[in-house]
């Protein structure tokens, strides 16, 4: 039997989770609607109708106005805007503003979008606040960054990607308020494992489909009517004049139709996922004693990722074993042409290079079973042991 | 067999991971990444080490209906290719990062991680052939049925172990074309790509360039063979014996005669310059002696320092221990005489030994006595 006919554990939902059948749905059935719904006529409103429906419900159930949203093409988009549109609109604001602060173990897209922002013009400063070793931010860390009052927002994950680790944003919103800082959160980790900040705390939030059950291609930044924007891209001036070109329908009601059931699902299904990764984490435990988790269970986090480290493990070796015997995994997050880069997340929560080697993320998602547990389980032994001969080689 | 197919992205790869498919094998595609900070787009000639090709291995993986992977050997390969090249240069001698790149890394790093995966050989595009018809019984190394590229030369450092865990499909083609036309009726993508050379790690081409960068500035004397300073330069890693262009020499030879780099000594810095007979040799010393079969004093091989040269007849005079057969008296390397003299010989190139079109040893040239 091949690789691909033999039966398969999904294990990397935190990369892609699995398409949800309403999703596609909408998607198919908002296609098929004719017409711009930025046009005058009534094909034009008829699409105008369908896109405004899926909007008031992404609004309501995010509990928001219609107006906050500004529908993006997913995450990436949505975060360079808070932290590049923001910022210099902050600045052309109030000149005072010439910086911008994040979380360190912050995804690449805010973290290397507020690094681009130095050689910009204006320049924006980039600074990052310090996490301790449960990738919480150091309050005083965080006091310093904004104690100035330079900085215009403030950004920080509520789930970390690699490591699942949440964020204490209530905290970070009273730390930032008294210096008239916005807040933002990437949020596209969080949603549906965890509860969402209240927006007494935060003023942009950035959200992606695929995270959650809806297409590739679709994302949103949610962001407060008072937040300034700089016009970074340029066109016919849809969505508040931040983010120019067609409005999208079918992708948003796609991307409703997932939040819908996700949200829905919420509460049950984080409950179930936590069940999988304590079992997951006993199971690992049993096999490899020697095993160290990133977070140990009592520590604030996401139940749908374990990240655990396999000491004198090559992860190259241990994905592509895993892979073979029908388990997808993930090393850390997935990298341009496959190759796995030492980690900037564990290098910020003080793990060394060196005892990053042999990291594994295992992340669940809406379609997660026991049987995929077991799956990864009965192959774990002998994948570690050839990861370890590797590793032992390239040590 | 589970066979690690290494895929570069090119053509000959791409061919060989299907041949070795055809044969019934388990096959696994690899791209090596052998930089952290890869190019995105290709330009050029240097042919396998951006992203596109990166992209190029996968797509053709995916025609061919296998697996594939990227694995991370940047760091094997900077310490053990890259620092090579550089160190070898600084030390006055002339290496061949591709020689190198085969015997520590392709043969060595991916053979040893592969092995240690479970995998029974790795195959690779390379044109050469391994028979196990020879005298020894054990698999040997030959020259590829296409003599123009034929590149058991800078396989050679492989030794004999990693040549019984190795497959080279493509050793039978007569001709390059023959390879195009199998890709393209294969339906892969990179049936047309441009063949690479160069060094794959000078990005722009410039070698000279490259290891001035790298290496500084180490002013020193141009000399003749006597002794008289004829001018200065910028850093011996700049010549090659047998060099004869850009010596940026004002007096011409008392003969007129064209001259050339005959000797670099990098402790003095002192690069000398003298008449073409002066370059020729007809004994060759070389150490890090790798064989495929006991040398005995005395056999006539055929011998070869380039990759693109012509093989000369040669005979064994010493061989160094490890190398001979059981019982031999030791020497201290491996000396040979060639029947013709010949030319430009520099140390750091590897010598290859053939017997008729099968390798027998390989070996580093030393700086002639």
């Amino acid at each position: 039997m091949s690789a691909d006919e033999r039966e398969r554990a999904y294990l990397d939902h935190a990369a892609t989770t699995v398409l949800r059948p309403a999703a596609r749905e909408a998607f198919l059935e908002a296609s098929a609607v004719r017409g711009n719904p930025s046009s005058v006529h009534s094909s034009g409103r008829r699409a105008r109708s369908v896109l405004d429906e899926a909007l008031e419900q992404i609004a309501s159930l995010l509990g928001v106005r219609r107006s906050w949203l500004i529908m993006t093409s997913g995450g990436t988009e949505a975060d360079n805007l808070a932290l590049r549109a923001v910022a210099l609109g902050a600045h052309a604001k109030d000149p005072e503003r010439t910086a911008v602060a994040v979380a360190a173990t912050d995804h690449p897209a805010v973290v290397a979008t507020a690094g681009s922002l130095a050689s910009g013009s204006p320049a924006i400063e980039a600074r990052e606040l310090p996490v301790d070793h449960l990738g919480a931010l150091r309050p005083e860390g965080v006091a310093a960054a904004l104690a100035d009052g330079a900085v215009s927002v403030v950004s920080a994950a509520l789930v970390n990607n690699e490591t699942g680790a949440v964020q204490d944003l209530a905290a970070l919103a009273a730390a930032a308020r008294p210096h008239g800082t916005l807040v933002h959160t990437d949020a596209v980790q969080g949603v549906g494992h965890v509860s969402l900040p209240s927006w007494e705390d935060v003023d942009l939030m950035s959200l992606s489909g695929h995270k959650i059950g809806a297409p590739v291609g679709v994302g949103a930044l949610v962001a407060k009517p008072e937040v300034p924007f700089a016009v970074t891209s340029t066109g016919g001036g849809q969505q508040r004049g931040v983010r120019s070109g067609t409005l999208d329908a079918a992708h948003t009601a796609a991307y409703a139709a997932a939040l819908q059931e996700t949200l829905a699902e919420r509460e049950q299904q984080s409950r179930r996922l936590r069940a999988l990764s304590a079992r997951l984490r006993a199971g690992i435990r049993a096999v490899d004693p020697g095993a160290r988790f990133t977070l140990p269970e009592d520590a604030p986090q996401s139940g749908h990722i374990v990240h655990v480290i396999f000491p004198g493990a090559d992860s190259d070796s241990l994905l592509f074993l895993l892979d073979e015997r029908g388990v997808d995994s993930a090393a850390g997050s997935a990298c341009s042409a496959g190759v796995t880069q030492a980690s900037p997340v564990l290098a910020a929560m003080g793990v060394s290079d060196q005892q990053a080697r042999g990291a594994l993320r295992l992340s669940l998602g809406w379609t997660s079973t026991e049987r995929d547990i077991d799956l990864l389980l009965a192959a774990l032994p002998e994948s570690l042991e050839r990861a370890r001969a590797v590793g032992a080689l390239f040590g | 067999m589970k066979v690690l197919a290494a895929m570069s992205g090119g053509v000959d790869s791409a061919v060989a991971a299907a041949r070795a498919v055809d044969a019934g094998h388990e096959v696994v595609g690899v791209h090596m990444a052998l930089s952290k900070n890869r190019d995105q787009t290709r330009t050029g000639s240097r042919g396998c080490c951006t992203v596109e090709d990166a992209s190029d291995a996968r797509r053709a993986a995916d025609r061919i209906g296998i697996p594939y992977y990227v694995w991370d050997l940047s760091d094997d390969f900077h310490d053990l290719v890259v620092e090579d090249f550089l160190s070898e240069y600084a030390a006055g001698r002339t290496p061949n990062p591709c020689v190198r790149c085969n015997e520590r890394i392709k043969f060595a790093s991916l053979l040893e991680r592969a092995t240690a995966l479970g995998f029974d050989a790795v195959c690779t595009g390379h044109y050469a052939s391994i028979r196990t018809d020879g005298p020894a019984g054990a698999p040997s190394l030959h020259r590829s049925r296409n003599m123009a590229k034929d590149q058991s030369y800078v396989l050679a450092v492989m030794g004999p172990d990693a040549v019984g865990r190795s497959l080279f499909p493509l050793g039978e083609y007569e001709t390059k074309e023959e390879v195009r036309a199998e890709a393209r009726a294969r339906g892969l993508g990179v049936s047309t790509k441009p063949d690479s050379y160069d060094i794959c790690f000078v990005a722009d081409g410039d070698t000279r360039g490259f290891l001035e960068r790298h290496l500084g500035e180490a002013p020193g004397e141009i000399l003749d063979e006597a002794g008289t300073v004829l001018g200065t330069h910028r850093g011996t890693h700049g010549f090659t014996i047998g060099q004869r262009k850009g010596l940026g020499i004002q007096h011409p030879a008392p003969d007129g005669a064209p001259r050339y780099v005959v000797d670099i000594d990098p402790s003095s810095r002192q690069v000398v310059i003298g008449a073409a007979e002066l370059l020729s040799t007809r004994e060759l010393r070389a150490t890090d002696v790798i064989s495929f079969e006991p040398l005995e004093v005395g056999r006539r091989v055929h011998a070869q320092i380039r990759a693109h040269g012509e093989a000369t007849e040669a005979r064994i005079l010493e061989v160094p221990a490890g190398a001979g057969p059981e019982g031999a008296e030791p020497a201290e390397s491996l000396r040979i005489e060639l029947s013709t003299p010949i030319r430009g010989v520099a140390p750091g190139q590897t010598l290859v030994l053939y017997d008729g079109d099968r390798v027998l040893a390989a070996a580093t040239l030393e700086r002639r006595a």
